[in-house]
């Protein structure tokens, strides 16, 4: 196994993604704990775009999910780490949803794609039948 | 919270406030574009400068607004997008296409009234 420099996480909080309203619930949440952690300017709008995007297919393609945000100090950096996990019906190709465009549900398809872009760290595990989970970072510089 | 939209003359304006859900932004579109019927309305504003997130379903809403208006014969604008919004929506993927933007409210009215005034001079 990789040595992996211990991770210490100090403050983790999980919200309900049900609705509409814990979308901008979570962009919140998000924007307020990256902001305790030393975030600044654009890194916030980035980060809560991010979790905009995520949580909103949580509500569009799955019934709810959870999203758990954690401070992270990992070796030397420091960063923020957010898990959005449903128990939705999943994504049979998840390459395919990963690409700019393609969408199921008429939408622009730049969620999943955009939102790898926007953060530092970005994995999505997923298969049909499994439900979705969308871990992703950004580090401070 | 719904947006208010207020009526300047020919033209009509809605600031999006920060905290706006989805259903906010939808029901934004389908106020907008019944009053510019109402009032045949000559453009539209939409004022972004307090919203500190314009994701893919805002930008598809907005683009709706915007051909929406067009089809009801009316200009929209957009003004105030923040430069970390706008730099979200670029590494998004996004593309405001063909939708005028301005600086601030100030400039927007300018740049409304210029167009307004164009197409009026072209309906005599
Ligand atoms: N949590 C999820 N559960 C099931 N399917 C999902 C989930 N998130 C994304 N998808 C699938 O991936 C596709 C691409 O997602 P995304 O990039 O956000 O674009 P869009 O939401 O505009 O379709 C969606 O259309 C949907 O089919
Ligand atoms: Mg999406």
């Amino acid at each position: 196994m990789l040595e992996r420099a211990a991770s210490v996480t100090d403050d983790a909080i999980t919200i309900p993604i049900e609705g509409d309203a814990d979308i901008v619930a979570a962009r919140l949440k998000s924007r307020q704990l990256a902001k305790q952690v030393g975030f600044t300017g654009t890194d916030l709008v980035l980060i809560a775009t991010a979790i905009s995007e995520i949580t909103r297919n949580i509500v569009c393609y799955a019934t709810g999910g959870q999203m758990t945000l954690t401070a992270v100090t990992e070796g030397r950096r420091r960063g923020i780490t957010f898990v959005m996990r449903d128990q939705g019906p999943g994504i049979s190709d998840v390459q395919q949803a990963m690409r700019d465009g393609f969408s199921t549900g008429k939408s622009l398809g730049l969620g999943l794609p955009g939102a790898r872009r926007l953060m530092d760290d970005f994995q999505i595990v997923s298969s049909a039948g499994q439900g979705t989970t969308v871990t992703m970072s950004k580090w401070l510089r | 919270m719904p947006v208010p939209i207020l009526k300047q003359g020919d033209i009509l304006i809605a600031s999006v406030q920060e905290a706006m859900s989805d259903s906010d932004l939808a029901l934004l579109r389908d106020d907008l574009t019944s009053r510019i019927g109402e009032f045949h309305s000559l453009g539209v504003m939409i004022d972004v400068s307090t919203v500190d997130v314009l994701d893919s379903f805002a930008t598809r809403t907005l683009l709706d607004i915007a051909e929406n208006s067009r089809l009801r014969g009316a200009k929209m604008v957009i003004v105030g997008i923040q430069p970390p919004v706008a730099i979200a929506m670029v590494k998004l993927g996004l593309i405001l296409d063909g939708i005028p933007t301005a600086h601030d409210l100030e400039d927007g009215i300018e740049l409304m009234r210029r167009n307004v005034g164009k197409s009026r001079q072209r309906d005599r």
